[in-house]
């Protein structure tokens, strides 16, 4: 059991996982995202290479209105 | 001559405008349409997470491939969240790097906190981010923005989201004159007027949201925006006629009028 907090929020995961797998668990595919691990960006190009570990911290933004 | 050069890309309207505050995406559109703004600035925010999976996106109805996106660090009051921000919408957008920079100081008057802004813009420039900045109107700051790199200043006419027009003509004019990158007003436009006094003063652009979007009329509103910025470049550009005090001058010919019972008072 691992525990990554997705946008402040804690979530349960039975086993590690990589972002290509938590952006389908978030039903984000075909959507413009961008997603930083601990602080970092992590690159599309690197979305099935890069495993999530328990206690990473993940923000995942979107563009919205605003001035 | 009257196009606007950001970071070395021309733009044909000198009126930026923002994407927060209206109603639906419809009215976003529309508004923005109405404009003619080809930059347009968005916020960077979270994602629903689980929630709203097919909640339309602001990009699909506003296409970078039709408008230059240029986002914002609204909400930060730290260099980091700041250039966290913005290295997270250059993902986002596929390597675009014009942004823009602002770092607040105060959540009841949103005004920039230029020592923290100072230093933001000075890591985003070394990450090669093109900064377009948000500042207060000391024209000193402005001079050091330009010098450290940044492609434009924008100081504030007065409050983000106040409406009270141009608060400081004079330091924007020292701000113009010192320049040699853009200068755009950001912040205070509260109607068409505004718009066309910070042209007149020599601006090179303006960027508003709030006067549009709070307008009881956004998309009308968004057009008399686009006049008034039109209108005030081409007022700038033809250079105003000198002011005479207390001395007027007639506009028709003063010989010829008809005879009458009554002669004018001679002049002193």
């Amino acid at each position: 059991m691992i525990q990554l907090t997705i946008n402040g929020q804690p979530q349960q995961f039975e086993a590690p996982i990589n972002v290509t797998q938590l952006i389908d668990h978030l039903s984000l595919h075909g959507k413009r995202f961008a997603i930083e691990c601990n602080g970092e960006i992590i690159p599309r190009s690197r979305f099935s290479e890069q495993i999530l570990a328990h206690g990473d911290q993940l923000e995942v933004v979107v563009a919205v209105g605003g001035g | 001559m009257n196009h606007l050069i950001i970071a070395g890309k021309t733009y044909s309207s000198r009126l930026l405008v923002g994407t927060g505050k209206y109603k639906d995406f419809n009215e976003t559109r529309a508004a923005i349409e109405a404009s003619g703004a080809e930059i347009i600035t968005v916020a960077i925010r979270r994602t629903n997470i689980g929630q709203n999976a097919d909640e339309p996106n602001l990009l699909d109805v506003l296409p970078p491939s039709q408008y230059t996106l240029l986002p914002n660090t609204a909400g930060c009051y730290t260099v980091e969240d700041a250039v966290r921000t913005l290295r997270l919408a250059r993902e986002l957008l596929d390597g675009h790097s014009l942004v823009k920079l602002e770092v607040l100081g105060d959540p009841k008057t949103l005004y920039p906190n230029m020592v923290e802004t100072i230093k933001a813009a000075e890591i985003l420039i070394k990450e090669d981010f093109q900064v377009m900045v948000y500042t207060s109107d000391d024209p000193i700051i402005a001079k050091q923005l330009e010098e450290m790199g940044c492609v434009a200043v924008m100081p504030l006419a007065s409050l983000i989201g106040s409406g009270m027009g141009i608060l400081n003509p004079w330091n924007l004019q020292i701000i113009i004159d010192n320049a040699k990158i853009p200068v755009l007003v950001d912040a205070g436009v509260g109607t068409a007027s505004d718009a066309t006094i910070a042209m007149e003063l020599g601006c090179d652009g303006v960027l508003m949201n709030t006067a549009i979007a709070a307008a009881r009329n956004p998309v009308l509103m968004a057009s008399a925006m686009r006049k008034a910025v039109e209108a005030g470049r081409e007022a700038y550009l033809a250079g105003r006629m000198a002011k005479k005090l207390y001395s007027a001058s007639p506009s028709s010919p003063t010989d010829g009028v008809i005879a009458s019972t009554q002669t004018a008072p001679k002049k002193p």
